[in-house]
């Protein structure tokens, strides 16, 4: 191991060279290996990495800034576009913290239908962050057969709400409309033929001499050290701890639902795949489980402050034009007060601080970005190690440029 | 059943075929596409799924996908694009070799999209020439898909002289990007 | 350890009272002085387990002449299961806290975020400057009195759109 210096930046820099010769590489916001714009400065001494000075925001979009301006049901699109590979998360998050600030209580069944498609999201961001680790190595035939899979999930989000990738799906207090029987089919359809497609994908990978030998010892890092960088979500539980925000803080009736946590062991490339693995498996679990407890009720709240009346009744009644007007425009009133709320995203703890004042917009809203967390400590797990496993870690860390630069 | 592309206008004979070179090149040109991805959001999500065996952009010529400048003919835009990023834009096209054609798709890298703020781009036309703009938040598939095919009508009918012609000196002036003799 | 013990043990890291509420959500709000914040969040990361930095943001209330800023950290104990929000209110002239980098490994991007949007100037952090924004942007923009649009820019027609 070599001699680890920290410089006055916080940068840590290896010393030894084996020619005295170090080349500067710009791994560059715009790279084919990079999955999103970020740039990395290497040193590098040949192959070995001597220093990493990653530089971000050029994505920037100006989100906290942009939700102080829009009414709280506006909002709901600009979170879509934090971690755009599994929108609805983000959407029915934010939809729970404002349920929870404005003290909404929603039926059973929305809760149950908010987990089918959060685990459905789950399901395409790992499906995404798994196919392009084998990208990386090279193995692109599970990207191709995968994507076909995040198809089929796109078709059971259009059914839903109508869009594909951005979703917007959902409203203050529960869904636009109940599952469909086409949804319901659909859905049967997925749950018969998934499983085997995905052990097809399964069984390309995750024993495979030479994937193995290419991803094992990549990037590692500590249980220690992760919980230092305030890591969370699947590179957290792949460096052995089980935090998971729908065991610690159950939200959504997740406590309802018998499921496992898998957790590595040395935090490297192959742990963060094979985490990813589990979980696609124990979010099948979970779906099927709510499917089948799924209680009669209604799919909404009973919150006509938030919740948009039928358009039938918006012709005929007084109170509903009122409502509709109010929403549509905006004047929708939230109590004052400060919240945070915190969801198990694809990538990690997606918390919401909201703090209102009682207006028609939020006062302060700020995301907390499990990626822009813990890339932090990427040049740290890259130090010391090839060019290469400097790309696989950055593909298995699933970092989202959305989510980075908010 | 393949289909293939229509032989143009020409005059037959045995063992030769006469026509304009111009309509040779064009259709050359038109069905071998070679992009460059400049993916840096949600529509590039959509671009890998255009890319996909759904809905397939090889069947355009469009089969290899290169994310270098010196090489690929199409520069697709897609996502937004910050101020921050633009000068990369801007460096990313100048490097690439004439003929070359923008794709600008998705609201954002279009207009700035929904995104009306201090630190976004209010469209790629501030800082490099656009060919065809694909609206959509995310566009559909097959929306990029028709993108690329009216990408693939400019390329078969554009004049070989339209690269040299002062018109397009002009134009490109007016982006700041200079020709490289002078 | 309920809230009421938390507060206590803060109480004792501070040695005085500390302003804290308890939010209607379950938890506990506390209001530090900038001196005792880092006597209060080593004490809380050594001696009662917490040990995950969720969050640290900040916000703007121009109106609170004397305290306009407010800078938030979020903790979490994973063991007991319990978080706390730590909040230090500034006044515009002396916008300035201690760095948590010598506690949490992970505060490093978390204040350079804090120091982009709005200014604070975090004492002793290894690496202070923009993070999202162009290096060379000459303000802060979450502050209050800037636009969100580009105030640059000369091609929009507001005329239709009553701003």
């Amino acid at each position: 191991m070599s001699e680890l210096t920290i410089k006055n930046t916080g940068q840590m820099i290896s010393t030894e060279t084996i020619d005295g010769d170090i080349a500067t590489l710009n791994l560059g916001p715009t790279h084919p290996a990079t999955h999103g714009i970020f740039q990395n400065i290497l040193k590098v001494d040949g192959e070995r990495i001597l220093s990493a000075e990653p530089t971000i925001g050029y994505i920037h979009r100006a989100f906290e800034k942009l939700a102080e301006r829009r009414p709280y049901n506006q909002i709901t699109p600009i979170t879509d576009r934090l971690n755009y590979c599994s929108s609805p998360i983000n959407n029915i998050g934010w939809h729970l913290t404002v349920e929870k600030l404005a003290g909404i209580e929603v039926p059973k069944r929305v809760d149950y239908m908010r987990v089918i498609v959060m685990e459905l999201a789950r399901i395409a961001d790992h499906l995404v962050c798994n196919s392009v680790i084998g990208v990386d190595t090279g193995a692109l035939t599970g990207f191709t057969y995968m994507f076909q899979e995040r198809e089929k999930i796109y078709e059971l989000y259009e059914e839903i709400c109508g869009a594909r990738l951005t979703t917007n799906l959902g409203r203050i207090g529960g869904f636009e409309r109940d599952f469909s029987p086409t949804f319901h089919t659909k859905l049967n359809k997925f749950l018969a033929e998934f499983p085997d497609n995905f052990e097809e994908f399964d069984r390309l990978l995750t024993r495979n001499r030479i994937f193995m030998d290419r991803v094992i010892g990549a990037g590692p890092i500590t249980a220690e050290r992760a919980l230092e960088y305030s890591f969370s979500g699947p590179n957290l539980r792949a460096a052995g701890v089980d935090y998971d925000v729908r065991v610690m803080n159950p939200y959504c009736s997740y406590q309802d639902f018998d499921f496992d946590i898998p957790v590595g062991k040395d935090g490297d490339t192959y742990d963060r795949f094979v985490v990813r693995q589990e979980e696609i498996r124990q979010s099948l679990r979970i779906i099927r489980q709510a499917l089948d407890k799924m209680p009669a009720g209604d799919f909404h709240a009973n919150v006509p402050e938030f919740y948009l009346p039928p358009k039938e009744e918006v012709y005929r009644s007084m109170e509903s034009l009122i409502y509709h007007f109010k929403i549509v425009m905006g004047e929708t009133a939230i109590p004052a007060g400060e919240v945070y709320y915190s969801v198990e995203g694809g990538n990690g703890e997606l918390g919401y601080y909201l703090v209102s004042d009682g207006g028609r917009t939020p006062y302060r809203l700020h995301f907390r970005r499990p990626c822009f967390i813990y890339y932090q400590a990427y040049p740290e797990m890259i130090i010391d190690s090839v060019l290469s496993d400097a790309i696989l870690t950055m593909s298995s860390m699933n970092v989202i440029a959305g989510e980075l630069d908010a | 059943m393949v289909k293939t592309v229509d032989a143009p206008d020409g005059i037959e004979g045995q063992g030769f075929f006469a026509t304009s070179l111009d309509k040779v090149i064009g259709i050359a040109r038109s069905n071998s596409i070679w992009p460059l991805p400049f993916a840096t959001s949600c529509c590039g999500i959509e671009f890998m799924a255009t890319m996909g065996a759904n809905y397939d952009l090889a069947r355009f010529g469009s089969e290899r996908l290169a994310f270098t400048p010196r090489q690929t003919d199409l520069l697709m835009v897609m996502g937004t694009i910050s101020k921050k990023m633009a000068p990369v834009l801007k460096q990313v096209y100048d490097q690439m070799a004439e003929p070359k054609w923008v794709l600008s798709v998705g609201a954002c890298a279009c207009s700035g999209g929904i995104f009306d703020t201090y630190s976004v781009l209010q469209g790629i036309d501030k800082v490099i020439p656009v060919d065809v703009y694909v609206p959509g938040c995310p566009p559909r598939p097959e929306q990029i898909i028709e993108g690329l095919m009216k990408i693939q009508e400019l390329a078969k009918n554009e004049s070989l002289r339209r690269r040299d012609s002062d018109e397009y000196k002009t134009m490109l002036e007016s982006y700041n990007i200079y020709s490289a003799e002078k | 350890m309920d809230n009421q013990q938390l507060l206590a043990h803060i109480a004792a890291l501070t040695g005085s009272e500390p302003n804290a509420v308890e939010d209607t959500y379950g938890m506990l709000n506390v209001h530090l002085e900038t001196s005792s914040l880092l006597r209060v969040v080593e004490g809380l990361k050594t001696k009662d387990q917490f040990i995950y930095l969720t969050d640290i943001c900040a916000s703007h209330y121009p109106d609170r002449v004397g305290a306009e800023f407010e800078v938030i950290y979020h903790l979490h104990n994973l063991v007991a299961n319990q978080r706390v929000r730590l909040k230090v209110a500034l006044p515009e002239a002396q916008l300035s806290l201690p760095t948590l980098t010598g506690l949490y490994a992970g505060a490093n991007w978390m204040e350079r975020e804090t120091f982009d949007f709005y200014g604070v100037i975090f004492e002793g952090h290894p690496d202070l400057r923009r993070i999202l924004n162009m290096d060379d942007m000459d303000y802060h923009p979450l502050r209050k009195q800037y636009a969100l649009e580009d105030e640059t820019r000369t091609d929009k027609n507001d005329t239709f759109f009553g701003r």
